[in-house]
């Protein structure tokens, strides 16, 4: 006979049985008996977030550095809602979560009560899939399901919303083994002729490129050893998206450093000019591709991804493999080393020539000053500090964000979090946060700006009460830098509303919150400051006080293709940007 | 070859599990995404299992109706997906309600076109009468234009289902 319990308990031995430690939450009227649960039992450990959306982001830090599901806990109504911009989050950067949320009673649902939200109506468009649990027979097998649709495939944000009278209901448990979805069973094995013929191009290019991305991260690590496995057997060069940093060793000569509108010259001229481009886990986001029309003009296109809607949505390609990044790489090495194939060296010589000229414009190059704090330079030497350590690199949006993925050189995944589909300015705080739950011993740095910084600045007050050494490193110039730089290039230099007036003075918010607060305003201060910041054990704030008109190179200017890249400041006049380029945002 | 960016009309069947929202998600991707619906229509097919099918009526490019069915197969309830136009043959129906007012004539007049195209007198007063019609969708256009002049007051129609010709099933 299955054991009857309560609707809260069936929740947490569920979560128990789905192997979670830790899950994010806020209590509220809804889901108390849920809390209640929580008290008397000490195999999850719930960490108290101080605004939702903060709770969120850290189940995707802690998902991201660990490719296991995200939990956060969440009231009805106010608490559901805080929550749906780290869900859009999620679903765009396929971070796998489970969001349990509160919900009215049963009966008083559609008589708008009290904190009462319709969450799976508002949440449908922002998560993958999303439930609603009117009978608490079903609890349990809809918790099981919700972990399984959380990471299986492409993996996504799912949310389970429980009325709090399901809480308080009996009903059976049934553990994870027994569950057989009906309907969501992704494809993960690439069909074979697919990527016989994806392989056959590859082998037949004279210029190729791999472009992989964050779909790498996702099937795990296996994937990025076979990917450096498989790209150092063709000898090609390879370039990372935004997401996708750390899946191929970045201290290897065949890495060509990022791609897309702040990525590397080289990496962009080697995208437009490549013959046989190896998209894996990837998705011709617009950042990557520019201008469609001009993008890679004369190349043939394979895509490796775990999700079909990916594929021909933005670019056609010529040979598409549905299934899971590893999977895959698997199968290609195998057909290469069973057919004997090698790229024509003569070809890739020349080819790497013209990118070894690529590569001698030194695209991050600018100029440093002894007065004033450069921005790239404070991010170039706080990764030089850590080079080598065992850290994970957070980030806000915006130049920083952008700085850090060109000046940070990732050897492993799993070890930059930064939100790159949706693009969500306070993500970096409390993606840190939830990171050092995951890896309490290691070296976690939120690279930040300002004023991202101060979108989820509660989340100190968290770092705080759990002890969490999380290192805050704020460049700070007063500016959304990032919305500065297109007033800048696009709007005549009219910054409207861009310019922060009366920020707090970080060394002393840093106190108190009860953190250590450092500040750096000389390039003479900086090494200093992060020594500091890196060898003080509790979290800190390391304020950096940099150059405010600095703009971040090299740029691919909205609207233009690839080989029309901007590579610094004395470059940006006279290239009037299109109108249909100021439209593309 | 055909012209990529050729605009096509497309009938969809998707059959789906029966459970609360899972319309909405089909609607939400539609105007979420910007893809057109012409028509849709919905009803369960399989009480014991608990399967819906819908029809959706929509058009596109070659691009575009791909995506479609792409992202409908990724709906999580979503069993399967038919582009009907394409994998061949099928027959689409429609059935509408049509209401014309009038005396004299016009009146005399819309029963003898309702004759011809075979539509059902299902209701009639001495100043009205309520048509029922199906057919292809076309079929009914044309129908409701004739009845535009002699008194039309009134339409009602379910939209397009559709199910392939022969033995093969969804």
């Amino acid at each position: 006979m299955t054991k009857r319990l309560n609707g809260s308990e069936i929740v947490l031995k569920a979560l128990v049985d789905q192997g979670v430690d830790v899950i994010f939450g806020y209590p509220g009227g809804a889901v108390l008996p849920l809390y209640d649960a929580l008290f008397k039992q000490n195999a999850v450990r719930h960490v108290l977030v101080r605004q939702e959306g903060g709770a969120v982001h850290m189940a995707e830090g802690y998902a991201r550095s660990t490719g296991k599901v995200g939990v956060v806990l969440v009231t009805s109504g106010p608490g559901a809602t805080n929550a749906v911009t780290g869900l859009t989050d999620a679903l765009m950067d396929s971070v796998p979560l489970v969001c349990l949320t509160g919900q009215v009673p049963t009966h008083l649902i559609g008589n708008d009560a009290f904190q009462e939200a319709d969450t799976t109506g508002i949440t449908r468009p922002c998560t993958k899939h999303n439930y609603l649990v009117r009978d608490v027979n079903d609890l349990a097998r809809v918790m099981h399901e919700a972990f399984y649709v959380a990471r299986s495939g492409r993996p996504g944000p799912v949310v389970v919303d429980l009325p709090k009278d399901i809480l308080f209901a009996e009903g059976p448990y049934t553990g994870p083994e027994k569950l057989e979805h009906k309907t969501y069973r992704p494809k993960v094995k690439g069909d074979a002729r697919a990527i016989e013929r994806a392989v056959e191009l590859i082998a037949g290019a004279k210029r190729p490129l791999f472009y992989c991305g964050g779909g790498l991260v996702n099937s795990g690590p296996r994937a990025s050893e076979l990917l450096t496995r498989f790209v150092r057997m063709t000898g090609a060069p390879i370039t990372l998206t935004l997401m996708g940093l750390g899946t191929y060793p970045a201290s290897d000569k065949q890495f060509l450093g990022m791609v897309g509108m702040h990525g590397m010259y080289e990496s962009n001229m080697a995208m437009h000019d490549c013959d046989v481009m190896i998209n894996i886990g990837a998705r011709f986001d617009d950042r990557v591709t520019g201008k469609l029309s001009a993008f890679a003009p004369n190349s043939k296109k394979i895509h490796v991804d775990i999700d079909p809607s990916s594929i021909n949505k933005n670019v056609v390609v010529d040979a598409p493999v549905v299934g899971d990044a590893a999977n895959v790489l698997e199968e290609m090495i195998r057909v290469w080393k069973e057919r004997k194939y090698a790229i024509d060296v003569k070809a890739l010589d020349a080819w790497w020539k013209q990118i070894e000229g690529w590569r001698a414009r030194n695209c991050l190059s600018f100029k440093n000053s002894d007065t004033i704090i450069k921005p790239q330079y404070a991010i170039r030497r706080l990764y030089e500090a850590t080079m080598g350590k065992d850290v994970y690199i957070t980030t806000e949006v915006g130049q920083h964000q952008m700085w850090a993925a060109q000046f940070f050189r990732f050897e492993q995944p799993n070890r930059w979090m930064t939100s790159g589909g949706l693009g969500t300015m306070g993500y970096g705080l409390p993606a840190a946060i939830g990171v050092q739950m995951a890896h309490p011993k290691s070296l976690v740095i939120d690279v930040a700006g300002e004023a991202s910084f101060l979108m989820n600045i509660q989340e100190l007050s968290t770092a705080v009460q759990y002890r969490l050494p999380v290192k805050a490193f704020i460049v700070n110039n007063q500016y959304m830098g990032m919305v500065r730089q297109w007033q800048e290039l696009l709007h005549g230099g009219r910054y409207a509303e861009s310019y922060t007036a009366s920020l707090p003075d970080f060394v002393k918010l840093a106190e108190a919150y009860g953190l250590t607060g450092l500040r750096a305003t000389k390039p003479s201060e900086v090494d200093g400051v992060i020594e500091k910041m890196i060898s003080t054990p509790g979290p800190v704030i390391a304020d950096i006080v940099v150059d405010q008109t600095e703009n971040c190179f090299p740029m691919i200017p909205s609207g233009a293709a690839h080989n029309e890249m901007i590579l610094g400041p004395e470059e940006k006049k006279g290239q009037p940007v299109s109108e249909e380029g100021m439209v593309l945002v | 070859m055909p012209d990529p960016q050729q605009i096509n009309r497309h009938t969809i069947a998707v059959l789906v599990d029966n459970e609360a929202g899972v319309l909405a998600r089909v609607i939400g991707l539609f105007s979420g995404r910007g893809y057109n619906i012409e028509s849709l229509t919905v009803a369960e097919v399989d009480p014991k299992q608990k399967l819906s099918r819908i029809t959706v009526v929509t058009s596109g490019t070659a691009m575009i109706i791909e995506q479609i069915k792409a992202q409908l197969e990724r709906l999580v309830p979503v069993h399967r997906v038919r582009d009907l136009t394409k994998e061949g043959a099928a027959v689409e129906r429609e059935l509408a309600l049509v209401k014309v007012a009038g005396i004299g004539d016009k009146r005399v007049e819309s029963l003898r076109i309702a004759d011809i195209f075979r539509a059902r007198a299902i209701d009639s007063t001495n100043e009205s009468f309520v048509f029922e019609i199906s057919g292809a969708t076309d079929k009914l256009d044309a129908f409701i234009r004739l009845m535009e002049p002699l008194g039309l007051v009134d339409v009602s129609r379910t939209g397009v289902v559709a199910i392939s010709r022969g033995g093969s099933t969804l």
